[in-house]
């Protein structure tokens, strides 16, 4: 299983050809209260960079970029009804969505666990 | 000058304290040569008595609504308005009070948005309802905006019964936002074949019931036709007075409801300010423009209200927004909000009915003495008559005789070929004396 | 004889705590008030209206069928409903309103009264022109002293609030711009950092892509920033003057001319116009188009968020394609030209705007007159310049000890370890009996609070003010932390959770569940 970061604070747990997107727990800090989730199809393509979820806290909307380029296989459709485990468990139940991956390559691109702890540490 | 505290002896101090010897050591970074050196070539302060003689005299000049047997509509509509209303709209705490950005010194405005936006959802017949538009036109443009983002097309199809005023509005905003509109010929009988228009390329079809002409229309078979090739139906209506007797858009399988909501509370005030409706079905509540008001509690678990879901909008999601509006129309909501407060259902369903009683009479009596035709099958307070010759030139000699009688198409539709025809309004302030000079004057200018 | 039954006439010493509770929820003046569905009745209602004449339905298939679900109050109950309201809220009329770019100043009454008067505020839009001579003349009237005061070549007076002036004045830009046959090169329009959120939105209503200018150190936009992004691209730059950080543009004029000669348009956003109406021209500085909020620096009530109105002055370059409807002389008579032929961009409104506000503004510019408001702008400015200087060496500002326009702006540098946050202090001030500035915006400030006077206050309510700034800074400086952590304590509400609010959006009042017997058995 390998663990991967992009500086828009999502995380990428790969497990085969499947790579689960969620935001970090930096992120659900500095969104603050989680109060809506909007995720993409089942099904659907998307390209790296693109735009695949929203997520939104009272004060503050974002985008989740879909870090790899692939079909979303699954989506986490429990933070609809429950959107504060974004903020519970980030790295866990919060997880938003699954993209079979088209190019692991892409991967080589983003962040180790050892490169984002240092990427936060300039953030302030 | 009355309104500024400041004496001469506090600005010398006061700049003292500040440290500069002069006020424009505080204009320093604007250009040397554009700071002008005194003030523009315009007349100086003048005392309350002044300024009355001025305005007053300009006011002087026009007639008002109350001053004439009246019969003008077309989109904005002459109701009588309880003193209670004025009355308190004029409270300092309503009055001279902000956007509800602090809800702790502020529950009074909240919660009257709230009151506001469960009345423009009952009264419409739909789910949720916000904190209003600027007026009913801009509310259209904006609901073909939503209607686009929900539909992920472009192009809206409007009837051509929509004001024509709504559909220069809709167009303007549209072709700059690079969308496309069809927008069908003016139907003044209300028999357009506006099925044939629906295909899977449309992402919303609008149609006004009671149309500018006065037509009531059925939207059912619209809704049902748009729904099956994925389109929104946004049901618009400019005479809210109309909603105590006749079937409200919700009902008829509207997905979007905009409407112009000053025939409750407000004057006419030559056009605005106004107060737009704007109500939708729940699941395209994240879609709405403007502002929204929601329920919530406090740190000791008291009820109480505030703005919510501003993600929506431009402060947050900047360019991302679903509008670029950042007001609403709030002293005009609570003039709607108080109105409908006084009359309730009971009171809106009868005066309501006096107005479609007022209109039926003025119809009975223009069909006995045979003076014009009158176009409609059904209407509520408004009905468009066919007169021989000009319209614009008889409305114009009512004028001369005292008798503001409705609008001539012409005014609205220039070159369409519809010189013939007058939209002619009549509500509860109408008398049997005002329609027997109506009735009158209709004559003497054929 | 004594009458010794009367009643006392000190009160009796008792440290038993302000604060009851009280059988009602009511404290004295402050009432707890439902809403109109729970205390209103289906068949009450507070309108008395004859019967209407018997006559034969003509509403044909189209009637209503079942209950509106509306009550009714009575006059009383409504009376008492809206004052109970009413006292809930924070009003200029009831203290200092610092709201940085706001603009809460005082509204005369005289300007209520004027647009009361039957021949303006009960006059149709589709009345025969030669009816409304009177108010055509005035919308001239306001026009005349608008270009005056901004050295500009026309006004679109239809725009209904600021952000309709703002996407009246790009639909200008864009028309522009069309007839150069350059739509589809001249796409992206610049705006600054520090801009509203109304400016990006608007750009992108209208299918322009916005490109970010970076803020400088000192709060400005600077010509060096502006220039590399200027190309055969930018159909304009929107740039707020004096800007949102209460400071003059000290490089606009450099600017405009840069994006003129780059081919652009200058977008004004005239928020702040406020600050200098009788003392710069925006139109001497090379703007093409500015909105002018009439509900800030003309003084037409806020009214608890709306309605404004937002005219919008454009230059030689812009004017023939301002959107109709718009008033014409035709020898004696004034007209109104109402559908666009020629150069208009369209229609922006179903009538001919605010009148309401017109009538008011123009109350306000005549009670003035050009000496007036040109002292008002110099007040203005002073008074937050007054406040800037009294509050220094408390709080920090972020971009410096110089002088500002008519706003005030301070960043939470001076709140660091302190445990206390800008939303804090803005609580905290609630408490005191003011209504809180401008928090976090503009963004480019950290925990910004933008402080706005206005000419309407007198030295001795600034001083004040700046006393109880003074105190809160130095009780938040040594520790006080109760005192701002769970402010506001004395207002008709605490904090409120917005949070709730938001997750699960309940926007209307339904009825509650009527209870089932068995239920009803249970208890």
């Amino acid at each position: 299983m390998t663990l991967k970061f992009t500086k828009d604070h999502e995380y990428v747990r790969v497990d085969g050809d499947v790579a689960t997107i969620g935001i970090t727990d930096y992120a659900q800090q500095q969104l603050g209260d989680v109060v809506f989730v909007e995720l993409p199809a089942v099904g659907k393509q998307v390209a790296a960079g693109a735009e695949a979820a929203v997520v939104e806290s009272v004060k503050a909307a974002s985008e989740v970029f879909a870090p790899v380029a692939g079909e979303i296989v699954e989506v986490n459709s429990a933070l609809e009804a429950a959107p504060a485990t974004v903020n519970e468990d980030p790295a866990g139940k919060g997880w938003f969505m699954k993209i079979r991956l088209k190019d692991k390559a892409e991967l080589d691109a983003l962040m180790s666990q050892a490169d984002y702890d240092a990427f936060l540490k300039t953030l302030d | 000058m009355r309104y500024l505290p400041l004496t001469d002896a506090d600005r010398q101090a006061m700049l003292a304290r500040i440290g500069v010897d002069h006020i424009d050591a505080l204009f320093a970074d604007a250009p040397r040569d554009k700071l002008l050196a005194k003030p523009v070539d315009l007349p100086h302060a003048r005392s309350e008595i002044e300024v009355e003689r001025i305005i007053g005299r300009m006011a002087a000049q026009n007639v008002s609504a109350s001053s004439a047997p009246f019969f003008v509509g077309a989109g904005a509509y002459k109701h009588h308005i309880p003193a209670t209303v004025d009355h308190l709209i004029q409270r300092s705490e309503f009055l001279t009070s902000y956007t509800p950005y602090q809800p702790e010194i502020a529950q009074g405005t909240l919660q009257y948005l709230f009151e506001f936006q469960t009345q423009v959802a009952a009264l419409t017949g739909m789910d949720v309802a916000n904190a209003s538009m600027y007026d009913g036109s801009t509310g259209a443009g904006e609901a073909v905006l939503m209607a686009h983002r929900v539909t992920r097309r472009n192009k809206a199809v409007l009837s051509g019964g929509l004001h024509p005023h709504y559909v220069d509005v809709v167009k303007t905003l549209s072709h700059m936002a690079g969308d496309e509109v069809v927008a069908l010929r003016p139907d003044v009988s209300a028999t357009e074949d506006i099925l044939a228009a629906i295909d899977d390329s449309v992402s919303c079809v609008v149609v006004q019931t009671p149309d500018v002409f006065g037509n009531l229309r059925d939207l059912s078979a619209i809704a049902e036709k748009a729904h099956k090739h994925g389109a929104l139906l946004i049901a618009v209506f400019t005479e809210a007075m109309s909603l105590g007797l006749v079937a409200p858009p919700g009902a008829m399988g509207a997905d979007i409801v905009v409407g112009e909501g000053q025939s409750i509370g407000n004057g006419l005030n030559f056009g605005g300010p106004y107060v737009g409706l704007f109500a939708a079905n729940q699941k395209y509540l994240r879609q709405m423009p403007g502002r929204l008001c929601g329920q919530t509690v406090d740190a000791e678990g008291k009820r109480g209200f505030v703005l919510t879901l501003s993600t929506r909008e431009q402060h947050i999601r900047r360019e991302k927004a679903t509008s670029n509006i950042c007001t609403n129309s709030g002293l005009c909501v609570l003039a709607f909000t108080i109105h409908l407060s006084l009359l309730g259902q009971t009171g809106l369903k009868r005066i309501a009915e006096t107005n479609h009683a007022n209109a039926v009479a003025l119809a009975e009596m223009i069909e006995a003495e045979k003076i014009a035709g009158i176009l409609n099958e059904s209407f509520f307070n408004e009905f468009t008559i066919r007169v021989k010759g000009n319209a614009a030139a008889v409305i114009e000699k009512m004028a001369a005789t005292g008798v503001m009688g409705g609008v001539p198409v012409s005014r609205l539709l220039p070159g369409a070929g519809l010189d013939d025809l007058i939209v002619v309004a009549n509500t509860e302030v109408n008398t049997d004396e005002d329609r027997a000079a109506f009735v009158d004057a209709l004559k003497g200018a054929l | 004889m004594l009458n010794n039954q009367g009643r006392p006439t000190q009160p009796a010493a008792n440290d038993a705590g302000a604060m009851h509770a009280t059988f009602t929820g009511n404290r004295a003046l402050m009432q707890e008030e439902p809403l109109l569905f729970e205390i209103g009745r289906a068949d009450v209602s507070g309108v008395d209206a004859p019967a209407p004449k018997a006559v034969a339905s003509r509403l044909g298939a189209h009637a209503r069928q079942g209950e509106i679900g509306l009550p009714g109050l009575s006059e009383p109950e409504a009376m008492r409903h809206y004052v109970r309201l009413s006292q809930k809220n924070y009003g200029i009329d009831t203290g200092l309103f610092p709201l940085g770019s706001c603009t809460m100043k005082h509204n005369p009454r005289l300007n209520e009264k004027m647009a009361r008067l039957p021949g303006l505020g009960d006059i149709h839009p589709l009345q025969p022109v030669s009816t409304v001579q009177g108010a055509l003349a005035l919308m001239q009237e306001l026009s005349r002293w608008l270009l005056a005061f901004t050295n500009m070549e026309a006004v679109a007076l239809s725009p209904k609030a600021g952000a309709h002036g703002e996407l009246c004045g790009m639909m200008a830009i864009k028309a522009a711009i069309a007839a150069r046959g350059e739509s589809a090169t001249r796409t992206v329009v610049l705006v600054p950092d520090s801009a509203h959120g109304t400016n990006p939105a608007t750009a992108a209503l209208i299918g322009f892509s916005v490109k970010p200018v970076p803020a400088r150190a000192d709060g400005r936009v600077h010509i060096e920033d502006v220039t590399p992004l200027l190309g055969p691209d930018v159909a304009a730059i929107m740039l707020t003057n004096p800007n949102t950080c209460g400071l003059f543009e000290s490089q606009i004029q450099d600017i405009a001319d840069a994006v003129h000669a780059a081919g652009g348009y200058f977008y004004c956003d005239g928020a702040n116009f406020n600050a200098i109406v009788g003392k710069i021209r925006p139109g001497d500085l090379g703007v093409d188009a500015m909105h002018i909020n009439l509900h800030k620096t003309f003084s037409t009530p806020h009214g608890g968020g709306g309605p404004g109105a937002g005219p919008v002055v454009l230059s030689k370059r812009l004017a023939a394609y301002a959107p109709v409807p718009f008033v014409t002389r035709d020898g004696e008579r004034l007209t109104l030209v109402e559908h666009a032929d020629g150069e208009s961009f369209g229609r922006m409104t179903a009538f001919h705007g605010q009148m309401g506000m017109y009538a008011r503004a123009l109350s306000y510019m005549l009670s003035h007159g050009a000496d007036g408001c040109r002292q008002a702008s110099e007040d203005a400015v002073l008074n937050a310049n007054y406040i800037r200087a009294c509050l220094a060496d408390v709080m920090s500002q972020p971009f410096g000890e110089r002088p500002c326009m008519h706003e005030a702006l301070f960043d939470d540098h001076w709140l660091k370890d302190t445990g206390v946050t800008t939303l804090d202090v803005a609580k905290a001030m609630i408490d005191e009996g003011y209504h809180p500035m401008t928090i976090y915006f503009p963004l480019v400030a950290h925990g910004a609070m933008l402080i706005e006077p206005t000419e309407s206050e007198s030295k001795a309510s600034l001083d004040l003010f700046i006393a109880t700034m003074r105190d809160l800074a130095f009780a938040a400086k040594r520790g006080d932390v109760e005192r701002f952590s769970g402010a506001p304590y004395h207002a008709p509400r605490r904090r409120l959770d917005e949070t709730r609010a938001a997750r699960a959006p309940v926007l209307k009042w339904t009825a509650p569940a009527p209870i089932e017997p068995a239920q009803k058995a249970a208890e």
